[in-house]
């Protein structure tokens, strides 16, 4: 049985330490393609939360059931219908942001993030560290398709969420909100992030030998 | 047979492959853009069985959207992923019994892309715009020969970017990201062939 802590720490694990697009560079896809605006990266980071944690309590709960040799299939199928369902009610009750993001939701199947942790955790661990883990891990993909989409949109058309920041004399750098936007503004971050644990750890080491050992110990 | 308007089909193909290309601007196929593009002989395999899977989905997404899904839309993304995974599956057997050497060439890459995101987008792709049975082949063409340009050209920068020295933060995944965001630039410029021709 999972302590409390466990659980805690099931959910925590995805924000940061293994934030699913930063440090397991896992659903790319869409990290990129719909992160023009703050809203679209949340729009899309909403719909995979749901389809994450839809289908990890599902395959979680049925993980003793399902076969051995055709659990890929089923992973993908419980995916499917997951997406099917955020796909049509996105339609129905958002068709503004359905439009905004094209096809991408349908995609959301082919995220190797979602079918990534059906295999890795989702059926082998309990509902409760299931849910716990997917929470995290979408909570993850959220920040960082936010964190994306808010930048390039900042320098792209000069606003967050809508909202004009710098008035008239600001000039867009349009390029951010256009596809190579996406690639320069991901490549940046993951060099800051690179550095920052880099220079993390280079602390750690010169803070001396001592307390290494005794955290070993 | 309705008469085949041969212009439309190349501009089809020349949308799909360079001025929108699957992986520099819908951002479709980005793991095997990042994980296979370090030699330039795998990216052109990878490529290869990339066009090929892509000419299968097409026929099949043509097929199913003609006979089945009419009568249950709501089942298009599992009838596509099904459909389309299945049938790869036999065309591998296929081509392993008839043809062992582009079994050995193509093979191993075959079940790595049955269903990635530039897969199922096609087929997606292909159902939005209405496209028949022809011009399906030919943008799935189009797009299986865009993404392998896409592979080969990166491909080649990394190889000759292993040399370089780089800043320690940006060795990776990220200096991978920069020039993937270099390369969409420039095929931004293939934008203008349809504006001047317009």
């Amino acid at each position: 049985m999972r302590t409390q802590a466990e659980t805690y720490d099931e959910l925590v694990k995805g924000l940061w330490r293994d934030n699913p697009v930063f440090v397991q560079l896992l659903g790319l896809c869409p990290a990129l393609a719909v992160t023009n605006s703050a809203i679209n990266g949340l729009a899309m980071g909403a719909a995979t939360t749901f389809v994450l944690v839809g289908s990890s309590l599902l395959v979680s709960s049925l993980r003793n059931i399902i076969p051995k040799q055709v659990r890929i299939t089923s992973f993908i199928i419980v995916i499917a219908t997951f997406v099917t369902v955020a796909d049509l009610s996105l339609q129905a009750l958002a068709p503004a942001v359905h439009k905004e993001l094209g096809a991408f939701v349908a995609l959301i199947v082919v995220n190797c993030l979602i079918l990534g942790r059906q295999e890795a955790f989702a059926s082998r661990n309990t509902v409760r560290a299931s849910l716990a883990d997917a929470g995290g891990m979408s909570l993850g993909f959220s920040l960082a398709l936010l964190s994306l989409g808010a930048i390039r949109e900042i320098l792209g058309s000069g606003s967050l969420f809508g909202v004009d920041l710098f008035g008239p004399l600001f000039e867009p750098w349009v390029i951010m909100i256009l596809p190579p936007g996406g690639f320069i503004t991901l490549g940046l971050m993951l060099a800051v992030f690179a550095h920052l644990r880099a220079r993390r750890e280079r602390a750690h080491k010169e803070a001396g030998d001592e307390l290494d050992e005794r955290w070993v110990a | 047979m309705p008469e085949v308007d041969w212009r439309e089909l190349v501009w089809i193909f020349v949308a799909a492959s360079v001025v929108n290309n699957f992986t520099l601007s819908y951002f479709l196929g980005l793991c095997p853009f990042l994980g296979v593009s370090g030699r330039i002989e795998t990216a052109v395999r990878m490529g290869l069985a990339n066009i090929f899977v892509m000419v299968v989905t097409s026929v099949c997404a043509w097929f199913l959207n003609t006979f089945v899904l009419p009568h249950a839309p709501y089942l298009r993304l599992i009838a596509f992923i099904v459909v389309i995974a299945s049938t790869v599956q036999f065309v591998e057997m296929a081509i392993k019994k008839l043809s062992p050497a582009l079994f050995r060439a193509l093979g191993i890459f075959l079940p790595l892309i049955t269903t990635n995101c530039a897969i199922l987008g096609l087929a997606l792709f292909q159902t939005n715009r209405g496209y028949g049975f022809v011009e399906g082949i030919v943008f799935a063409l189009g797009a299986g020969v865009g993404l392998t340009l896409a592979l080969v050209l990166m491909a080649g920068i990394r190889e000759e970017n292993e040399l370089a020295s780089l800043p320690e933060a940006l060795k990776g995944a990220a200096m991978s990201f920069l020039i993937a965001g270099i390369l969409s630039l420039t095929f931004m410029g293939f934008a203008g062939l349809f504006s001047s021709a317009a």
